[in-house]
């Protein structure tokens, strides 16, 4: 392990109450903070959209995953039914489309649903077994009942003093320096 | 918002029961579900339960060795009779894990709190049934190692599957069904595994708990696209669920057997598969909460709703059966109408008589509250309920093959012992997964706990 010198990565604030992390969270914005991160232990309404995140792209993903998947599938059934094994049963059609439609579904729910959760972890950049904020002792409260509010160091408005101070103004508790020691 | 409390003053409109009891706290409903996991011993019930559930796992690896060795001999199938306890196990726990998926995503979509202590161990209800299921169809193939070949590949011998055939389309749905299961389960653990990393006592769970967390944070924007991503799933998950038991049913309904050929068949099939799931999800919901003492988590608000769920999917059952005899009727075939009329009076009348009694005439004390307030009655009632489906499916798959169209390919079924091993080894198998499950993961989602915790306080508020 080499030895890095740690490096301020934030200044993190406690909240009792998802109301408070929330009206916090609007102060900060309003303050000016662009770089806020906001960790919860169950989703609190409205807090992604107060610390400025407007748009995801999981159901977008989600929707070219499902079409993958429907086109893949009725493309393969078309493929091996019409093309390359054709079987002449009584004459009938070779593209026989309705008996193909429940693997076409099926493959539809598969495609989307494994874009749905991949899309959401890679968008959160997950698997992530290192970040600063756990190097913060009562970070583990985060999982629990605490409601941590983080102002990030690159944002441009960020000084220590000066954002911990505004920290105080909205009544967080817990006031602590975040080190990067990655 | 809040469902739960009748207008004030209302006369005569008795008071639901909480969700949740009072007086939780997001710590609270954190401690109690994860100390299940972390701190609580061993018990010697649990330890007794899982040595007999594992012996049975045993039984079912040897019946399986046997039958790899023997081949399908060792059961009870013949000519004209194909189709033995392989199949009637497979719809049987199919069906069973419908109610997972019901209750995680459909019941998600409608909105319904109540959904929320039960939700997780529902899903791992659905996970273990569908690994159970998966076991017959694999083995009835009597060449369980020459499977792969239902899968599309370039093979050398450039064969292909028959896509036309539901055999097939079985594969691909029972394939995706136990896929987007497994998805579904995992996200929703996500959360709560980092509360077990952050909760941990050593460094094994901190270890092990941590690298399945995938270091989950909560972080606002996560949650957001994890919210997201959950809500397409259950959008997915809902009309899957619908059309793994839909295919399954036209594994019998596109074949022209009498009992079989029926357009009823589907949307029959997947009621009766919601009717036993939530059956299940009560044989497993009753022991647990008394058990580990979730009875604040799992109350009786939850008992007296999957009691109604039964209750209503156990009459379009009912209904399902009359259509059944209705049809045949109506339909002057005369191969349907012999066919109705043995399973009153033919070799196996007996089975149909008591699967009335199981799923038509015991369910029906639901109406009554008494009963739906009766923890052990409920009990005794999901075990009923439970065979009632097994013979469901007996009856189907036995007495439609043993008579069909020529007297002279009439035959007779009867399991041997290494049929009900199998069975037995599967049941085993379940239970024992189950014993695994709620040890090592917490059996109700925490995360989800703590925002009802938030809901129920605040709703609460304005009322009193």
């Amino acid at each position: 392990m080499k030895e890095h010198p740690s490096q301020l990565f934030g200044v993190m604030g406690e909240f009792a109450t998802p109301e408070q992390i929330l009206s916090a969270a609007k102060q900060a914005r309003e303050a000016g903070y662009k770089h806020i991160a906001a960790y919860t232990p169950f989703p609190v309404e409205g807090l992604a959209h107060a610390i400025g995140f407007r748009w995801t792209a999981v159901p977008l993903l989600t929707l070219i995953g499902g079409l993958g998947g429907g086109l893949t599938g009725f493309g393969l059934q078309y493929w091996v039914a019409a093309i390359t094994y054709p079987m002449n049963i009584g004459g009938r059609p070779l593209n026989s489309w309705p008996a193909f439609i429940p693997v076409t579904f099926e493959l539809t729910v598969l495609g989307a649903s494994i874009f749905a959760v991949v899309g959401m972890l890679a968008l959160n950049k997950l698997p992530q077994p290192y970040h600063p904020v756990f190097n913060v002792e009562r970070f583990a409260h985060a999982s629990t009942d605490r409601f941590f509010l983080c102002i990030e160091a690159r944002d441009p408005k960020f000084n220590l003093a000066e954002t911990s101070k505004f920290l105080q103004s909205v009544a967080a508790e817990h006031i602590s320096e975040v080190k990067d020691e990655g | 918002m809040s469902v739960t409390r009748p207008p004030v003053g209302a006369p005569e409109i008795r008071r639901l029961d909480p969700v949740l009891e009072p007086g939780h706290t997001y710590a609270s409903v954190t401690d109690k579900i994860a100390a299940v996991v972390l701190t609580r011993p061993l018990g010697i019930g649990w330890l007794a339960g899982f040595t007999l559930t594992f012996s049975l796992v045993m039984l079912l690896f040897g019946s399986l060795a046997w039958l790899i060795v023997k081949g399908v001999g060792i059961w009870g199938i013949n000519i004209p009779i194909g189709w033995g306890f392989a199949i009637v196990n497979f719809v049987w726990w199919i069906g069973i894990g419908h109610a997972g998926t019901l209750i995680s995503a459909i019941l998600f979509l409608l909105n319904q709190k109540w959904r929320t202590s039960i939700n997780r161990f529902a899903e791992a209800m659905t996970l273990f049934a569908v690994a159970c299921a998966g076991i017959f169809p694999l083995i009835h193939t009597g060449r369980p190692w020459m499977a792969y070949y239902m899968m599309p590949y370039p093979s050398t011998m450039g064969i292909w599957p028959q896509f036309r055939s539901p055999l097939i389309w079985d594969v691909f749905a029972v394939s995706t069904y136990g896929t987007v299961s497994l998805l579904f389960w995992f996200i929703g653990l996500l959360p709560d595994l980092a509360t077990l990393r952050d909760r941990a006592k050593n460094r094994f769970q901190q270890l092990i708990y941590g690298a399945l967390a995938l270091g989950w944070r909560g972080s606002a924007h996560h949650w957001h696209r994890y919210q997201s991503a959950y809500l397409l799933l259950a959008g997915l998950a809902t009309p899957l669920v619908l059309s793994v038991h839909t295919v399954v049913s036209f594994d019998f309904a596109v074949a022209i057997v009498p009992g079989w050929h029926t357009t009823i068949f589907p949307p029959y099939f997947v009621a009766g598969a919601i009717y036993s799931g939530f059956a299940m999800v009560l044989t497993l919901a009753i022991p647990l909460r008394k058990v580990y003492g979730l009875e604040d988590f799992i109350t009786m608000r939850h008992l007296d709703n999957m009691a109604k769920v039964m209750l209503a999917t156990g009459l379009i059952v009912a209904y399902g059966y009359f259509v059944e005899f209705f049809m045949a009727f109506y339909s002057g075939n005369k191969f349907d109408v012999f066919l109705a009329q043995q399973r009153l009076h033919g070799p196996y009348a007996h089975y149909y008589y008591a699967l009335i009694l199981c799923n038509i005439l015991t369910p029906q004390l639901l109406w009554f509250e008494k009963v739906r307030r009766n923890v052990a009655a409920l009990f005794v009632m999901s075990l009923v309920i439970n065979t009632g489906m097994w013979l469901e499916r007996f009856v189907i798959v036995v007495i439609s093959l043993t008579r069909d169209f020529v007297p002279s390919a009439w035959g007779r079924y009867q399991p041997t012992f290494w049929d009900f091993s199998t069975f037995i080894g599967t049941l085993g198998l379940f239970v024992m997964l189950i014993f695994l499950f709620v040890r090592g993961l917490p059996a109700i989602a925490i995360s989800e706990m703590r925002e009802l915790v938030a809901h129920e306080s605040h709703s609460g508020g304005d009322h009193k």
